[in-house]
């Protein structure tokens, strides 16, 4: 069976749809970012769009989400509203996190969406913290934590993986590996060679690559491991091969790589090659895929002005949550 | 009143701790070797290995699974061995556990309890002889709990597990054996108020965890030549209770902050710029401190002895802010 007969239409539509929604997102971020609506860093997803996409849809609610920095693919995936992801990126009182936190650090509870963590490789305990708690409780809950390889090399990166494969936590650790970190290529930076999910081995923990570029290869493995970490097992390690089409934020030169391996991966590019699959099987129509683009468009359009016509925090806010009591 | 030791005293609030089923302790050693300084002993055997976690020399990952847990509602205890050790873990309680209250907006806690071993003048030497605590005093978000006698131990560690923000309590390698009073009666010890440990009008000594007795122990040698020194105990440095301080040295116009710690941007030097902006006027002679030696912890005994506070330095620093 291909894959695109394994999911609904309303799933293969739903895809298309979070992956538009992501790619127009970032696109008017970007664009907003040059008009200094938004400061500080700012973080592109574009190119990695199917990894959110394809690994969130198998989650339930109750699952548990971190993250990095990159963090705006995975929020929308998730269901947060891009007025309050927008928002937080214009650093107003409506942003999911109140502006406190900015493009780096979106929260969402009532979505057990756990955090953006701009410390490379800090999420990862956490997750296993995450995951200790639902086993400890007895709960049926998974924690779904995503990382660059970037993190392969930091320290709390194993620490957790030792942890979580020793008490059979129910963590899966997904590496999105797109290949730099910043201006080093992976092969500058990790000495285990191309086949990065290996890493997992050492600790006994299963682990596979699957192809990040492709919503539905992402999706039925991100399915299987879900569902597999859920039952039991311990956690699972998924290297998601990708590529960040733009640079690592917006301040970026872009030198350290080469033309023809953009090309290359950009020929690749996620969003149209679905888009592309689903007119080619009939799933939808041209007509049906514009109407999608349009309210992409028309959705970022709303967030824009909704983030541009919020408040800022009000001062007194300054102090407010540092402790819940002093 | 029964008297108990500071090590019975942290045992105990741990057990009290543990009957609320949230509760739950992670660190290196805690169970089946009954823990470094034994305040865990017989906890596995008790409690079973669902309640009491020996995790590998990890500090990252103890602190981090202790804010996942904390974040996920439950009440996680970590233990790391020394303070030392928790430079480690700095990334998880600096940038994280401190953090994600304020970052999300006020939408997630984090009620997690740090337990860790300060202070030197057991001869461990330079990287087990530190005194980190007043690097945690300084970042909003935590709260550093240094507790100098089995009462405040107790007492502290039961407001500490009324907290919905994470806590550093710190207790001191060398007071585990002290003794001293504890009622059978509950009670409790609320964080961000010192105490005046003894009275006096000449000066006042503020102290915190094991050099509150070093102050004492001074204020009695001082006694002997007609000085009477107040001691007041911080307790915790954060939240900080300057009031009291600031009231006592309103008192005897002359302050001396005595602190193992080294003073080059050490927490003395706050207390010190906190009681000349609270009691300026009041002042008779500068603000004195005394600190550990500003070298790494020699292991010799003459050596270590020399470095760390004595009473009898502490005598000679009062007397010269006596003028006498
Ligand atoms: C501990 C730490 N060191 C350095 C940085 C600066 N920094 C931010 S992102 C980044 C690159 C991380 O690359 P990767 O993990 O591959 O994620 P990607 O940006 O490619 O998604 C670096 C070095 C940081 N934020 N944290
Ligand atoms: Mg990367």
């Amino acid at each position: 069976m291909k894959a695109v007969e394994r999911a609904t239409k309303e799933q293969l539509r739903e895809y298309l749809w979070q992956m538009l929604l992501i790619r127009t997102f970032e696109e008017r971020s970007s664009e907003q970012y040059m008009q200094g609506k938004i400061r500080g860093f700012l973080h592109l997803y574009i190119g990695e769009e199917a990894i959110a996409v394809g690994a969130i849809a198998a989650l339930q609610p109750q699952d548990y989400i971190v993250t990095h920095y990159r963090d705006h693919g995975h929020a929308l995936a998730r269901g947060m509203d891009p007025k309050a992801v927008m928002a937080e990126l214009f650093g107003k009182a409506t942003g999911c996190s109140k502006g406190r936190g900015g493009s780096m650090h979106l929260f969402d509870a009532s979505r057990n969406f756990m955090g953006g963590y701009a410390i490379v490789g800090g999420q990862l305990p956490i997750a296993v913290g995450l995951a200790l708690a639902a086993k400890y409780k007895g709960t049926d809950q998974v924690a779904l934590c995503f990382f660059g390889d970037g993190a392969l090399n930091e320290g709390e990166f194993h620490e957790a993986m030792n942890l979580a494969s020793l008490w059979k936590l129910p963590v899966v650790f997904f590496l999105e590996n797109n290949l730099y970190g910043m201006g080093t290529s992976i092969d500058r930076s990790f000495a285990g060679g191309r086949q990065v999910y290996r890493a997992a081995e050492h600790y006994k923990m299963p682990a596979r690559e699957i192809d990040g570029m492709d919503v539905l290869e992402v999706h039925q493995a991100a399915k299987e491991v879900v569902e597999w970490v859920r039952q039991g097992n311990g956690p699972y390690f998924l290297e998601a091969r990708t590529y960040r089409f733009r640079g690592h934020s917006m301040a970026d030169s872009g030198e350290y790589r080469k033309q023809v391996e953009e090309e290359a991966w950009e020929h690749r590019d996620p969003v149209v090659t679905f888009r592309g699959l689903l007119l080619e099987e009939r799933v939808l129509t041209e007509e049906e895929v514009a109407g999608m683009e349009a309210q992409a468009e028309a959705v970022v359009e709303e967030a824009i002005r909704f983030a541009d016509e919020s408040p800022v925090p009000s001062l007194e806010t300054l102090e407010q949550d540092v402790y819940a009591r002093p | 009143m029964p008297e108990i030791t500071y090590r019975e005293a942290v045992t105990r609030a741990l057990r009290e701790a543990l009957k609320d089923p949230r509760v739950f302790m992670m660190g290196e050693d805690i169970g089946a070797y009954g823990g470094p300084y034994a305040v865990t002993k017989g906890f596995l055997h008790e409690y079973g290995e669902g309640r009491i976690k020996d995790t590998p020399i990890s500090e990252s990952v103890i602190v981090g699974a202790g804010i996942g847990a904390a974040l996920a509602g439950l009440r996680p205890i970590v233990e790391i061995m020394t303070i030392n050790f928790t430079l480690l873990a700095m990334d998880q309680i600096v940038n994280h556990a401190a953090k994600l209250r304020y970052m999300s907006g006020g939408q997630f806690s984090v009620p997690l309890v740090v337990r860790t071993v300060t202070g030197g003048g057991a001869q461990l030497a330079a990287t087990h002889s530190q005194n980190f605590e007043g690097w945690y005093a300084h970042v909003p978000g935590l709260k550093v709990v240094v507790p100098a006698t089995p009462y405040d131990a107790l007492g502290l560690f039961r407001s500490v597990m009324e907290e919905q923000d994470p806590v550093i309590f710190v207790e001191h390698i060398r007071l585990y054996s002290t003794r001293g009073p504890v009622p059978d009666e509950l009670y409790t010890v609320p964080l961000g108020k010192a105490e005046v440990k003894r009275e006096g009008s000449d000066l006042t000594l503020v102290a915190y965890s094991r050099m509150v007795h070093v102050a004492l122990a001074a204020a009695q040698q001082l006694e002997q030549e007609g000085i009477n020194a107040e001691v007041v105990d911080l307790r915790t440095l954060r939240p900080l209770d300057a009031a009291t301080v600031v009231a006592s040295v309103r008192k005897t116009h002359r302050a001396l902050v005595v602190e193992e710690d080294w003073l080059t941007g050490g927490f003395g030097a706050e207390v010190a710029s906190r009681i000349q902006e609270g009691a300026f006027d009041h002042l008779d002679a500068p603000v004195g401190r005394v600190g550990g030696v500003e070298v790494p912890m020699p292991y010799a005994s003459n050596l270590e002895e020399a470095a760390i506070p004595s009473p009898e330095r502490v005598v000679r620093r009062a007397k010269e802010l006596m003028g006498a």
